[in-house]
């Protein structure tokens, strides 16, 4: 195994990796603030990327329907809260936000899909489909259930997943689907060829931690993310809305989702289902830096994408088996090192 | 919406006497889970079937399996157990398949098979194999590399049942073709990348390389391999051969090889093929149904399924009445018997010892110019 070689798959190993660290991020943020582990994270991915494909042939993505329907529900489920609290005054509010501004997000996109609109339209246009996802979701799916068990909100999280994977089929078909790169140029970099699209995927992921970390550490939403992921009742009794919070991780998971499937659509082809596979490794990479530490969940998951590109090499039949392998020692350390975490959990 | 239409059509068969002459045709398909990109085509092309067939009126009762092996086979048992099926066919899949196989074997139901699978030669007895075996198709492939002058060849294949079966074929081949299967590499149809793979290839620099991989999930090592500059031909198999590669392949798989049925390139067949008449009503047929464009081997399959069925059904009527198990024996050994069906894969000649019968008439070698599969000459 020549140097060359080395180089080229650690330049592989690192831009999966950079994905894989965002994903880790999102599934870190949103079980720290919320308890539950987002498996659906990986559907941002492939619907964003799916449906910047589908923008760039200048069909629109059904993605929008999941907007509008899911908008729907979200607003039936707020409006008979509101009803039942008798705050006739929070009904506009609520039309203005779940109803009305998926409305004007799918009349966009319908308006502007057959136009084929430049490139950065199109990234625009995808964000706006699969952000508002998150918070929607989040109102349907989990708040009722927030001071649910993990073990629940776990369950959720599958129904969830199977709902968005059976709906990406319905909209974006089985056969698979792959953008036109950002940038096309390469770089030379000693023996190694660098594409513009990898480092744009570098860049991105780079750029995108560091405001997580600004917000985290600057902003007073970021605190209030921060009080709540590390006690969730000492946080309601200092007067933090933990709902907000809620909305908040889920929409920054979300973001954080989108981003990524946009950045990996022209590298791969993407299928309906792909986005699971790709969370997973994120979830791998989180739980190789312990579930607790966002700079450890980020080293984590590019120690995965390095484990995937060497593994890939030398044993392909096996490499998912060396990557999901990694989790068994690692958990057995961790179980043995932390067991009363998980007690008060339970306790809660 | 299977399901309503099952019990529907379960209704008609107690309420109306005349189900006693109708042929019933069990499928179980996956148009969802991961072999949906096929299973969507395999059960389209259902929706083109004729209502009689050889005289008697058919009735098609199709159950979704979601690509799974386990519902495959509890369908397959459904089908023949609360049905009652003459016939039972499916599924997209190897595993898929190999269950029904099974459940066809214990309930002594004909069975026509519409994925590639190779049984132990006792177990073939109710299996009828529709697709073309690999080996034929893969030969294809080995020809034009000996006529080529190529010597060594690199694998990379799907790490499944598939990848296996073509990394066989394409084994098989080596010794009488003179060539050396260098490298057995393996990729996951959702892999975000096959960098690593790729590179292990180029390092035993090979004359050619074989991918092992069908649909779009084929793009992908031939991406990588033209990015990193291989300079060989690339060969892909016919579970490959579809539009949406191209689509997503763009310019770098330009020049990609691969063999396939007839049906695939019906418009560029000599008029002395024959299959051509029969590829281009089918394929016309389809793409009114499901867009320009939209063919596909998959469908062919299902169709020539059918036909095959069509041209045993009057030998076993003469024999009994169709829902008892004396037509399933009476089907069976009509099934075998059957020469000279003319279908959009080309000619099938059946015999108790070959239970696909088909012949070098069901495969031609296309190559993608111009961002079209087109027919090598």
């Amino acid at each position: 195994m020549s140097a060359d070689i080395v180089a080229w798959l650690v330049q592989d190993g690192i831009t999966n990796g950079a994905i894989y660290a965002l994903l880790a991020l999102a599934l870190l943020l949103v079980f720290a603030v919320t308890r539950v582990i987002f498996v659906p994270q990986g559907e941002y991915v492939t619907f964003a990327a799916l449906s910047l494909s589908l923008l760039e042939a200048g069909r629109m993505p059904g993605t929008v329907w999941i907007l509008v329907f899911g908008g729907l529900a979200a607003a039936a489920v707020e409006a008979a809260a509101a009803l039942r609290a008798r705050a006739f005054a929070a009904l506009p509010r609520i039309g203005l936000l779940y109803l009305a501004l998926p409305a004007a997000v799918a009349l966009l996109v319908g308006w502007a899909a057959p136009r084929q609109p430049a490139q950065w339209v199109q990234v625009l246009l995808v964000l706006a489909m699969v952000v508002p996802m998150g918070p929607i979701l989040y109102r349907v799916a989990y708040q009722p259930l927030a001071s649910a068990s993990v073990l629940v909100l776990f369950i959720v999280s599958m129904a969830v997943h199977y709902v968005l994977v059976g709906l990406s089929l319905v909209f974006f078909g089985g056969e698979g689907l792959r953008a036109r790169p950002i940038a096309e140029a390469k770089f030379r970099l000693g023996v190694v060829e660098v594409t513009a699209q990898s480092l744009w995927v570098l860049a991105a992921s780079v750029v995108l931690i560091f405001l997580l970390w600004l917000l985290f550490e600057r902003s007073i939403y970021g605190k209030a993310l921060r009080a709540t992921a590390m006690n969730r009742v000492g946080a309601r009794l200092v007067g933090i809305p933990t709902a907000l919070t809620g909305y908040l991780s889920f929409t920054l998971a979300s973001l954080i989702g989108a981003v990524s499937g946009i950045l990996i659509a022209p590298i791969t082809t993407l299928y309906y289902d792909t986005g699971f596979l790709i969370g997973l490794k994120g979830f791998v990479g989180a739980i190789l830096g312990g579930m607790a530490s966002y700079p450890l969940a980020a080293v984590g998951a590019v120690a995965v994408g390095l484990l995937e590109a060497f593994s890939s090499f030398w044993a392909s039949t096996y490499k998912e088996t060396i990557v999901f392998a990694v989790l068994i020692p690692v958990l057995i350390w961790l179980s043995l090192r932390s067991r009363h975490v998980e007690e008060e959990e339970e306790r809660e | 919406m299977n399901r309503t239409f099952t019990a529907l059509l379960a209704a008609a068969a107690l309420g109306a006497t005349a189900a006693h002459a109708q042929v019933t045709v069990g499928v179980t398909l996956g148009a969802t889970g991961p072999g949906a990109s096929l299973g969507i085509h395999y059960k389209n092309a259902f929706q083109l079937m004729p209502n009689t067939l050889g005289g008697q009126p058919v009735k098609f009762i199709i159950l979704e399996d979601g690509s799974d092996a386990t519902n495959a086979g509890k369908n397959a048992r459904k089908l023949i157990t609360e049905d009652k099926v003459d016939v039972v066919m499916g599924s997209n899949g190897v595993p898929s398949s190999l269950q029904i196989a099974q459940v066809a074997f214990e309930t002594k139901t004909p069975y026509l098979c519409l994925t590639p699978i190779s049984l132990p030669p006792e177990r073939y007895h109710w299996t009828f194999i529709v697709p073309q075996p690999t080996e034929l198709m893969m030969g294809a492939v080995a020809e034009h590399m000996k006529a080529n002058g190529v010597k060594t060849v690199g694998f990379i294949g799907f790490s499944d049942a598939w990848g296996d079966l073509m990394y066989k074929a394409t084994e098989h081949w080596a010794a009488s073709h003179g060539y050396k299967v260098v490298t057995n590499e393996r990729y996951a149809r959702a892999d975000t990348s096959v960098t690593g793979q790729v590179l292990k290839i180029l390092a035993a620099n090979p004359d050619a390389v074989v991918v092992g991989g069908s649909g779009t999930g084929g793009a992908l090592p031939h991406v990588a391999l033209v990015e990193r500059g291989y300079k060989g031909r690339i060969y892909h198999n016919h579970g490959t051969v579809n539009r949406e590669f191209i689509k997503v392949g763009g310019k770098n798989v330009e020049g990609a090889i691969a063999p396939t049925g007839p049906l695939m390139v019906p418009e560029d067949l000599p008029d002395s093929h024959p299959s051509k008449a029969v590829s281009l009503d089918f394929t016309r047929r389809y793409e009114q149904a499901f867009g320009a464009g939209s063919r596909n081997a998959f469908g062919g399959y299902s169709h020539d399924a059918v036909r095959i069925l069509g041209a045993a059904i009057p030998e076993a009527v003469k024999k009994a009445k169709p829902g008892t198990p004396e037509f399933r024996a009476a089907l069976r050994d009509a099934l075998e018997n059957v020469k000279n069906v003319i279908g959009a894969h080309g000619v099938y000649n059946i015999t108790p010892q070959n239970h696909n019968g088909q012949d070098e008439r069901s495969r031609v070698l296309v190559q993608v110019r111009n961002g079209e599969w087109r027919l090598m000459k």
